[in-house]
């Protein structure tokens, strides 16, 4: 699993000015400063930046595994071509746009738990870790046992269905029609804890003062919500939707582990895709090049944010 | 609202609908727990027995735990790898942070617009170089290559950047005077000062490790070297319609991350909404 991280009140990551050292100090620190980052600047340019450059490029490639570095043959934008007439991709591309509905489903229940949870209830701590359990628990272990709970026939989810009157309950994720919904619900119910803390967290910064301001105008509940706390949660929302739409891009644990694409291809997405073509069908070449559509989309969204920052958040 | 009791009836109520809410986030956990404990044949039976008739913990974890899969082996794996990779990736981090924090160096500005970029890559546009990197220099297949890939992540370097900014100055000046170098200034002032960062780094370090799923599935081949994620998902495809064992498994699984969290839980929380940090 990737990581994303972020100030929660000022996204983006500032560089600050500093003067310049002067004198007889500075070929010191400069051998320090170089001493002190090198590890870190070893491994990542070893293992994330040459690698980048590396798919960019084989993704002009036609290459299999196997075949050895004899085998490479260039073929120029080939693999994008194909790419725009790949069912399976465009079918992948399509799903990873569906599940990009998730983002503001959880969200939304997110702020509204986080909000019940800072202001009205008791035994905070509880629903805390109560809520945020699907989060920190094995992802594989999660989705099997949802797996099993979501079994069509004699699942204890169909069970209590029919008990209460559905007699034809859907088959979930043996079901074209309902995978990708099922996926989508669990990766809700995992999503939430982590969107709920970062909320009760964007919650207890904003000033008490505001609403008994608010009190004493004779502001009801709704007004409050609608003037104060939903304008000065805005950085805390435009966070969590750029670090969720990202992470919809990611998805990989939960197809691999529930469904591995299908049933008939319903729930494939961009990740299982380049992960089924470039480890399971050896086709390294076509899958860089899904490879570099996705560090596209990324990047695209990463950009977005920076430019829509200015204009979305309220300060 | 305040009654004379004391006692917040709206409060109480909203606490009530909360709790009713927070067991769908529960229930699937107690169920994968009962089920845990029973026989096969009892595991469908519905209405749902929330105590087993007939208990079979003991046969269930024992061959979950000593059996064709032993987890024992799969749960030393996973204490290895977690392990050794929080340590190193919070020592690189911190020494990266350090240093772009408080040693003022030519190249600083550039180095770390360099680190900021490759935290934008997802992981997985560059799971294909790694892999054929790995396979040339014999990383593949082994503790030590999954090791370095969880090592160097910049998520790191930036929390405890961040921290280490919030150590002032002055403590760094006055230590150079006293002519102490930038090790032992490290060493003894500025990483005891940002030793809570660290610890919540380290926290969320290790329970990203125990979890991940994916670096194992595709840089290891060899059974006996799986981590718990791994080889639950192979006990699950072997062990087909055995249930309880499954369930015995994810519960093996979910356990220690558990602990890790309840005795860190304040870390955890309060490392996640200050970092905003996603795993």
């Amino acid at each position: 699993m990737s990581q994303t991280m972020e100030t929660v009140k000022k996204p983006g990551p500032q560089i600050t000015g500093r003067p310049k050292p002067r004198g007889s100090l500075r070929r010191g620190e400069n051998v320090w400063g170089i001493l002190f980052v090198s590890p870190m600047l070893f491994g990542v340019i070893i293992l994330v930046l040459f690698p980048i450059l590396a798919t960019l490029v084989l993704g002009f490639a036609d290459w299999n595994f196997v075949q050895g570095w004899d085998g490479i043959q260039w073929v120029g934008f080939q693999n994008f071509r194909h790419l725009l007439e790949d069912d399976i991709f465009l079918k992948s591309v399509r799903n990873n746009l569906i599940f990009l509905l998730t983002v503001p489903i959880y969200m939304m229940i997110s702020m509204l738990l986080a909000i019940l949870i800072d202001r009205f209830v008791y035994m905070k701590g509880y629903f805390k870790v109560a809520y945020f359990m699907p989060y920190i628990s094995n992802i594989v272990a999660v989705a099997v046992v949802w797996q099993v709970l979501f079994q069509p026939s004699y699942g204890p989810i169909n069970e209590i269905l029919r008990t209460i009157g559905i007699s034809n309950p859907p088959k979930w994720i043996a079901d074209p029609n309902f995978a990708l919904i099922s996926i989508m619900l669990i990766s809700i119910w995992i999503s939430i804890g982590f969107n709920l803390i970062i909320y009760i967290a964007g919650l207890q910064s904003i000033p008490k003062d505001l609403y008994e301001a608010a009190d004493i105008d004779g502001a009801n509940g709704w007004t409050k919500f609608r003037r104060i706390t939903l304008p000065l949660l805005s950085p805390t929302s435009f966070f969590l939707l750029v670090t969720g739409v990202i992470s919809t891009f990611k998805v990989f644990d939960i197809i691999a582990v529930m469904t591995q694409g299908g049933p008939i291809g319903s729930t494939t997405m961009m990740v299982w895709y380049l992960y089924d073509t470039a480890f399971v069908n050896l086709k390294v070449g076509y899958a860089s090049s899904i490879a570099a559509v996705l560090f596209g989309f990324v990047m695209l969204i990463t950009l977005g944010q920076w430019a829509a920052q200015k204009k979305w958040v309220n300060y | 609202m305040q009654t004379q009791a004391g006692v917040d009836w709206r409060k109480l109520f909203v606490t009530i609908v909360m709790f009713v809410v927070s067991m769908l986030f529960l229930l699937p956990f107690i169920w994968m727990l009962v089920t845990s404990f029973k026989v096969e044949r009892d595991v469908f039976v519905y209405p749902i027995q929330w105590i087993p008739r007939e208990w079979n913990a003991i046969q269930n974890y024992r061959e979950v735990w000593f059996g064709d899969y032993p987890f024992y082996l799969y749960y030393w794996n996973s204490i290895k790898v977690s392990m050794l990779t929080t340590l190193i990736s919070a020592m690189v981090s911190a020494l990266a942070a350090y240093g772009f924090s408080k040693i003022q160096f030519a190249a600083g500005n550039w180095l770390f617009i360099i680190v900021l970029v490759t935290y934008m890559i997802p992981g997985q546009a560059i799971l294909i170089p790694q892999f054929i990197l790995y396979r040339n220099i014999g990383l593949f297949d082994n503790h030590l290559g999954l090791i370095m890939l969880g090592s160097f992540s910049v998520l790191g370097t930036f929390m405890l950047r961040q921290f280490f900014m919030g150590v002032h100055q002055e403590f760094i000046e006055s230590a150079k005077i006293d002519g102490a170098s930038h090790p032992r200034i490290f060493w003894s002032i500025a990483l005891p000062l940002v030793k809570p960062a660290v610890a919540t780094y380290a926290i969320l370090r290790f329970i990203w490790t125990w979890n991940d799923y994916q670096n194992p599935l595709i840089f290891l081949r060899t059974d006996r070297l799986f981590t718990i994620p791994l080889a639950m998902q192979k006990f699950t495809s072997l062990s087909g319609e055995f249930y309880s064992l499954i369930m015995a498994a994810a519960v093996s699984a979910i356990f220690p991350l558990l602990i890790v969290f309840i005795i860190g839980q304040k870390s955890v929380i309060e490392g996640i909404a200050l970092g905003g940090v996603k795993g």
